[in-house]
């Protein structure tokens, strides 16, 4: 266990194949409590897999994925790791469409889980609160009452973002987060993120170049389910390796 | 039995009798006047006599006799044979000499007791013993063995010396060992017996070893010895036999899932209308029997190969119509496919319903199908035989099709990654289309095997639809080995349940299997993995 | 309070529909019991009986919606549980015969005398007090329910699927209580029932107030639906409906909230059955029949699932429809049926309560200052 000290998350040497095909090999990654970082790579190079095994949707073959230095996440379900404060956010955005804004937050609201506390459940005025503190954070103040189905592509980024932060997690996977925004967007997507960090451990996965530069933070290059290389985005892309994958053979 | 043979049987009886050198015939009509008694242990005596005495009446006469038809006339105490009733025609029961009509109440009748019964059905057995017909000679020497009353023997020995015929000589000789070993022959001689026993080892070969196992003499510890073996063969072979019925079932499942599997496997779409393809052609095999029955019947034998090319078109275009007009505009939406086919297959089995009536339609058999293959101690219809090669024929087939032709390449390319294949111009609706067509008409052709099992109605395809589907959740989604190998696990499971469950709870176990089953591998047997998959 | 609540937070619909169902369940009973039967505004005994069959088929047709309208569950084996919770009152009627059944046996139905059984099979045990009765008509399809949710789900069988499944337990019950020796009347289920809590069965009194119980039941029944779906449990249920993993990755159990709608929703359908078996005096295995819950299911899309009182609707409509064809055009009614199977999911996916909806918002669109909120 020592060798996970001090970590929030400990990924060694995790495999996972589907039928003959290994989308992680012999992955190992370690982030630290309050670390933002950046994983890059090209198409197939085991991303969402990665996230897949963290959140407990994919289980790997072989290795050893801990959170928080002791918690075994290989024998987790997806609901117990989203319990013990790993929160996800997919590439594709995936709020409640049906749900107005409001209601997608109350649901994400850190607290018991279990049927029979939510049939007799109200909102509190301190969980009210916090779901104000979140629309104005995630800029979603004027559409409260809104079905989520109605909002913009960058909107439901954002309200996804937020559905996160309510989740009140210890760790942050966020895929793709700049999908379909707008510069501008892009850019306080960046600031939010760096803000989040620090207090939370934040993974993004992203392809974008420009967003990632704006972050500023380590990043790890991913490529045919292995780590590549891994520093600061200079460091990383002055290796012949990375350029060799993203510019071609 | 036609009086012919009767006469046959007596003649030979007779020269048999002539042969003993008992030859004198003694008078039968005295002998049958002995009957007038109401001792039963004299009619027994008389029968024996008249047995004794060869004379060609003795088979009609005592035939009379166990069938309350021999009669004395009260008049003159005249023994009669007579027919109908309240008025009878009567005959001369010695001569056989029609003596016109007699009024029930003038006749007495001779009563007879269950003994008298059974020593006469002996006789009579004895005297088929020497029938022309061999199948009535082999009849009476299987009589023999299962009842083994000693009286047969001698006729029995003689039918056997004279008997020309190899395997009603074997049972004759089977039937001999059976009273050798039931009669006080030596040691020696009833050994022997128990092993021309033992090579007959049927039922009745076990029954008779039991009856005779019992005691610590040589022949009772060889009949014991022999029992185990025969019975661990007979276990063997019941199990041969349950596997043979369940790759029967099997077989049939595999031809009503596999058409599903294909839809389902690349379409992800729940056919429910797919029974009715089933239905349709059957009923397609019926209209080409009857259109062959009136305009070439020298073709009927033949009809199968006609209706199978014609129940595939027929059902395929119907499919690839279905597919167009409804479930294209449900893609994504599996739950309402799943109802809208359901309401599509009310409208095709109230339509056939309504142009073919609901009962069941006459479907026949060519003569090449019919009859039964025996296999060791078990039969196998021959129809049953031919849907499992066809089955299996239909399977390799559609093997051949996915992988070596284009379409299949591209059908596989679409279940696989249904937006890879469209981005590289695959054109997934075709495709779509063609893949309903090919599930549908392979539930056509399905139809055409069942109508050879089954009862061809409306109903039929109902039947089908729920094992089916359970053939394709077992087996997993889009693999046609799962289907296969599911397809045969559950026939053959459900075979091998029904004789200690029954069939009903045999089903239901199977069920409780499958739950069970999905819990460990909710993919089913062969299931495709991967991200794509989840898509 | 309650009121308060329930007019802030429930849509018009469910109202009216509640007010119908009571006004209906004292309104029938007092037409049938209080004017003579030459009244031009009386309602004969057959006609209760019928209407009173439709109001336990809208139970039932709630009851698929509470689980597919809200939670996305298509179960095609709900008939099933209907089916027990009749049994369940059918052995209670069975009970309450006693020495007047054709054979006379104190003890025995006249099945069992029938087929030489000389003491009560254990699970009879208990029938005949009708508190027990009733509680096994909520208990029974709401253990199976149990079971079956429990392995389903936590094997993560979902879709079209489970779907299937749900049609072989169906499919399978019926089977079983075809058999003879499972105890249940084979063939001919349980009929001929007497009387029922002392009350003769045939009486105009008894069948009024079974309607009424009936209705009560129903509007129960609504006001249980609601409930759990204004709950936190009814968002968390839209939301696996909407988004199932992203619901897992949210933290909640998604089998936890599937298996408790799952087991509501089979009680009661067990309640809608037992309260029809006295109406229509008879259950058998045929209730099991996999087509008798595709049907219900129709009667929920038909009406417009996701709403409450659209499945209502929709089971009273369709039945309707049927009986009229039934005697009318016979051989027409598969068609009929098939057709709106094909017409609903083909082009009213919301069902008549969708058709109503989208007619009332073209309304409101129509004055833009009654709702400032739907501007974009």
């Amino acid at each position: 266990m020592d060798k996970a000290a001090n970590s929030i998350l400990y990924l060694d040497g995790v495999n996972v194949s589907f039928d003959g095909f290994k989308a992680l090999n012999a992955l190992s990654l370690i982030i630290e409590p309050g670390e933002l970082r950046a994983v890059i790579g090209p198409n197939g190079a085991g991303k969402t897999t990665m996230m897949d095994v963290i959140t407990g949707k994919t289980r790997p073959d072989t290795g050893d994925v801990l959170f928080a230095e002791t918690r075994d996440l290989t024998r987790l379900d997806e609901a117990e790791i989203a319990q013990l404060g790993i929160g996800r956010k997919f590439q594709k955005p995936s709020v409640f469409e049906k749900l107005t804004v409001a209601e997608n937050l109350a649901l994400a609201l850190a607290g018991n889980r279990r049927v029979r506390e939510a049939l007799f459940w109200r909102l509190s005025t301190r969980e009210k609160a916090r779901i104000d503190e979140l629309l104005g954070i995630v800029r979603l103040g004027a559409q409260r009452h809104m079905p989520a189905a109605r909002l913009s592509h960058g909107q439901k980024q954002w309200l996804e973002i937020g559905m996160l932060l309510a989740q009140d997690p210890k760790l942050l996977l966020v895929d793709e987060p700049v999908a379909g925004m707008t510069d501008a967007e892009t850019e306080t997507t960046a600031t939010l993120l760096r803000s989040i960090a620090g207090e939370r451990s934040v993974v993004v996965v992203e392809h974008d170049m420009n967003f990632v530069r704006e972050l500023a933070v380590k990043v790890t290059v991913l490529h045919e389910g292995s780590v590549l290389a891994e520093g600061s985005l200079d460091h990383v892309s002055a290796d012949h390796r990375v350029i060799e994958v993203y510019l071609g053979r | 039995m036609t009086g012919r043979v009767w006469i046959a049987v007596a003649t030979a009886l007779l020269a048999f009798w002539l042969m003993l050198g008992r030859g004198m015939a003694a008078d039968l009509t005295a002998e049958i006047g002995r009957l007038d008694t109401s001792s039963f242990t004299e009619k027994e005596k008389a029968i024996a006599a008249i047995a004794a005495t060869g004379h060609a009446r003795v088979a009609a006469v005592l035939t009379a006799l166990s069938d309350n038809k021999l009669l004395i006339r009260k008049a003159d105490r005249l023994a009669v044979i007579g027919e109908g009733k309240g008025t009878l025609r009567i005959e001369n029961a010695t001569t056989g000499e029609a003596l016109g009509e007699a009024a029930e109440t003038d006749l007495d009748k001779i009563a007879i007791n269950n003994k008298i019964r059974r020593q006469l059905k002996t006789i009579l057995g004895g005297l088929t013993l020497f029938s022309d017909d061999p199948a009535v000679r082999l009849k009476a020497a299987n009589d023999i063995f299962r009842t083994r009353d000693l009286s047969s023997l001698e006729p029995l020995r003689n039918a056997l010396a004279k008997e020309q015929d190899p395997p009603v000589k074997q049972v004759m000789a089977e039937a001999l060992a059976a009273l050798v070993l039931v009669s006080d022959a030596p040691e020696a001689e009833k050994l022997a017996a128990v092993l021309t026993v033992k090579a007959r080892g049927d039922q009745d070969a076990i029954s008779l070893l039991a009856s005779i196992a019992q005691g610590s003499d040589a022949v009772a510890r060889s009949a014991a010895e022999t029992l185990r073996g025969l019975e661990w063969t007979r276990s063997l072979w019941a199990a041969v036999q349950n596997a043979v019925y369940g790759l029967s079932l099997g077989s049939v499942l595999l031809l009503a899932a596999i058409g599903l599997a294909i839809t389902f496997g690349v379409m992800r779409v729940i056919n429910m209308a797919h029974g009715e393809m089933v239905m349709i052609g059957a009923y397609v095999t019926f209209l080409v029997q009857d259109v062959l029955r009136n305009s070439a019947p020298f073709l009927l034998d033949q009809s199968l190969f006609i209706a199978i090319p014609l129940a595939f078109l027929i059902t395929a275009l119907i499919g690839m119509a279905i597919e167009r007009g409804i479930i294209r505009f449900l893609y994504g939406r599996p739950l309402e496919t799943l109802l809208a086919t359901w309401g599509l297959s009310l409208i095709l089995q109230q339509g056939v319903r309504s142009l073919f009536g609901p009962t069941n339609r006459e479907v026949s058999t060519p003569s090449w199908m019919s009859g039964s293959i025996e296999l060791g101690a078990i039969s196998l219809t021959a129809n049953r035989l031919a849907i499992i090669v066809f089955a299996l024929l239909v399977f390799a087939g559609l093997l051949l099709l996915l992988r070596h032709t284009r379409f299949g390449l591209e059908m596989r390319a679409v279940t696989q990654n249904r937006p890879m294949a469209n981005a590289m111009g695959i054109h997934t609706a075709r495709i779509d289309a063609f893949t309903f067509g090919l599930g549908s008409g392979i539930a056509g052709i399905a139809g055409v095997a069942l109508s050879q099992i089954d009862n061809v109605s409306p109903n039929l395809g109902q039947s089908y639809i729920i094992d089916s589907f359970m053939v394709v959740v077992f087996g997993g989604v889009g693999n046609l080995w799962g289907t296969l190998v599911a397809a045969f696990t559950l026939g053959i499971a459900n075979k091998f349940l029904e004789p200690f469950a029954g069939a009903v709870l045999g089903k239901i176990l199977v069920l409780v299997f499958i739950i069970l089953f999905i819990q460990k591998r909710p993919r089913g047997l062969f299931a495709l993995k991967g991200r794509a998959v989840e898509a | 309070m309650i009121t308060r609540w329930l007019l802030n937070k429930t849509d018009r619909g469910v109202l009216i529909m509640l007010a119908v169902i009571l006004l209906l369940g004292f309104m029938v009973p007092a037409l049938h019991l209080l004017t003579s039967p030459d009244s031009p505004v009386h309602v004969p005994a057959y006609a209760m009986a019928l209407i009173g069959k439709y109001l336990c088929y809208a139970m039932l047709a709630l009851s698929i919606d509470l689980i597919w309208g809200y939670c996305g569950i298509l179960s095609l084996g709900h008939g099933a549980f209907f089916a027990l919770g009749g049994y369940a009152m059918g052995m209670y009627l069975m009970r309450q015969i006693g020495s007047r059944g054709v054979y006379g046996h104190a003890e025995l139905p006249d099945f069992m005398v029938f087929l030489n059984w000389t003491e009560l099979p254990w699970y009879w045990y208990g029938f005949g007090w009708f508190g027990f009765a009733l509680l096994m008509v909520l208990f029974v399809p709401g253990l199976l329910a149990f079971l079956f949710g429990f392995f389903a789900f936590r094997a993560r069988v979902s879709g079209v699927h489970f779907s299937i499944i749900t049609q072989a337990l169906t499919f399978a019950l019926m089977l079983a209580f075809f058999r003879n020796d499972m105890g249940f009347g084979g063939n001919n289920g349980l009929t001929d029932f007497k009387d029922i809590l002392g009350f003769n069965l045939q009486a105009g009194g008894t069948r009024a107030a079974l309607f009424g119980a009936t209705c009560l039941g129903l509007a129960a029944s609504l006001l249980i639906c609601l409930a759990i779906t204004r709950s936190r449990v009814g968002a968390v249920m839209t939301a696996i409906r909407d988004a199932e993993s992203r619901t897992r990755f949210l933290g909640y159990r998604v089998e936890a909230f599937k298996l408790f709608a799952f087991t509501v929703s089979a009680c009661i359908a067990g309640a809608a059955g037992a309260l029809y078996v006295p109406q229509v005096g008879i259950i058998n295995p045929s209730e099991f029949a996999p087509a008798n819950s595709i049907e219900a299911v129709i009667w929920t899309a038909i009406g417009g699932r996701g709403t409450l009182f659209g499945p209502i609707l929709g089971a009273v409509l369709v039945n309707f429809a049927k009986s009229w064809f039934t005697s009318a055009l016979p051989d027409l009614w598969l068609f009929a049926l098939g057709g709106l199977f094909l017409a609903v999911t083909l082009f009213l996916p919301n069902g008549l309560a969708g058709l109503f909806g989208r007619w009332t918002s073209a309304r409101r669109r129509e004055l833009p200052a009654a709702q400032p909120a739907a501007a974009e």
